[in-house]
């Protein structure tokens, strides 16, 4: 298992959810990504897109001023 | 065996790309979204920016609309080449500087290169004729069709039976006694339609989805590419143009002023990259300078910076001036009075 990071900070919704999707395809299934955001529309936008293509969101955590979505690839 | 057909759909969030996607689904088509970022779109940009809109949940209404149909949604990032639509677009700009024809060729351009790409069968879209004034009319129809080389590939669910058969319909993939025959403004068809799908929630967006559209917004993009002379532009200039109060004393720079403290931790991001503007001895905005001042005319805005802060009346305010590179000085100014303020001034 692998785990990488993305910096998605100063990205506007959907800028973080594109830049995600264009690094999870990337990886392989059972992979983690970390996402670092400062638009809290991540924290909604990136468990939508996974629900929709069938990856799992591990973490959301919300910070002062920024947010955080692990998620692990899915098949 | 029969071979299950695939359709790629352009959702834009509201209710029409949902239900368009929805009449083909339930033919037994497998349909997967498409959504285009052009940089313009509304998407809730103001309320992830406005610290006063933060507790609103927030969502990708294109996201959201995949999610109740159980497809796939691919977005795609247009932006560098979207800046050839809107710096000369074939057909113009409607109301404000949207080039809505061009805009619509250009998505159903670049679906059709999905649609290769992917060994997909046809798009469809949203379309009902007469729903807009620029883009959604009968005569528009065959010219997104013709000048996207899609052709007889693009399928409008909501007005096929208005429309020449298309390939689709004419191999069987769709039944054209299912489509629908939807025109003008009225919104009741799909109200009504949308009942009949069971969708009780969705997206109706008051001004439309993109910022193009909106006439304060359109004002400050003809005022940037004014200013610099060319209609080239960045990501980060248009953004810009979605925050704060943007005043322009002199045509070699402009002030972007944060209305509320969201609006400046948004501008905070752009320190190293514009001269930075902050009230030292009473609380006020921040602000940012964008082009070429000299000194007077960052005196000229330390005393504008003033007048927006609580020192408003003060007879002198401090104001902090920080260069790019991170050299600050700090100026002594008395605020601009109300009266000084132009109304030409504001963008």
């Amino acid at each position: 298992m692998n785990r990488q990071s993305l910096d998605a900070r100063r990205l506007l919704c959907p800028l973080p959810v594109i830049r995600t999707q264009d690094k999870v395809k990337q990886m392989q299934v059972g992979d983690q990504l970390a996402v670092v955001g400062t638009d809290p529309g991540i924290m909604q936008d990136i468990p939508a897109w996974c629900r929709i293509n069938g990856h799992t969101v591990l973490e959301a955590n919300a910070g002062d001023r920024e947010y955080t979505v692990v998620l692990q690839v899915g098949g | 065996m029969t071979i299950q057909r695939k359709a790629v759909a352009l959702i834009s969030g509201g209710l029409d790309s949902m239900l368009a996607a929805k009449v083909i689904m339930d033919q037994g088509v497998r349909v997967e979204g498409i959504n285009f970022y052009t940089g313009f779109c509304v998407e809730g940009h103001t309320h992830a920016i406005k610290k006063r809109d933060q507790e609103k949940q927030k969502r990708n209404n294109a996201l959201w609309v995949a999610e109740q149909l159980g497809i796939k949604l691919h977005i795609v990032d247009v932006i560098e080449e979207y800046k050839n639509v809107l710096i000369k677009p074939k057909y113009g700009y409607g109301a404000n500087m949207n080039p809505c024809l061009d805009c619509k060729v250009f998505m159903v351009t670049k679906a059709k290169e999905w649609l290769a790409e992917n060994d997909f069968d046809f798009i469809i879209t949203g379309e009902v004729i007469g729903q807009r004034p620029m883009s959604q009319r009968k005569a528009t129809m065959p010219i997104i069709s013709q000048e996207s080389g899609a052709d007889d590939l693009l399928l409008r669910p909501l007005c096929a039976k208005c429309l020449p058969e298309t390939l689709p319909e004419r191999e069987g993939w769709v039944k054209r006694e299912r489509l629908y025959d939807f025109t003008g403004r009225s919104r009741k068809p799909q109200f009504a339609l949308a009942a009949e799908f069971g969708f009780t929630e969705f997206a109706q967006p008051a001004g439309g989805c993109c910022f193009l559209t909106d006439e304060s917004y359109s004002k400050k993009l003809v005022d940037l590419w004014k200013a610099r002379g060319t209609k080239e532009y960045e990501l980060d200039d248009i953004m810009l143009l979605k925050v704060g109060r943007h005043i322009r004393p002199k045509a070699n720079f402009k002030m972007i002023v944060a209305r509320e403290d969201g609006e400046g931790r948004f501008l905070e991001g752009y320190k190293k990259t514009f001269i930075w503007l902050d009230c030292v001895s009473h609380s006020g905005p921040l602000a940012l300078l964008d082009g070429s001042p000299d000194t007077d005319d960052l005196r000229l805005a330390a005393q504008l910076i003033a007048r927006y802060g609580q020192g408003r009346d003060a007879a002198e305010v401090e104001v902090s001036i920080t260069l790019p590179d991170g050299t600050a000085q700090t100026v002594k100014v008395k605020p601009i009075a109300a009266a000084d303020v132009p109304p030409t001034w504001l963008i």
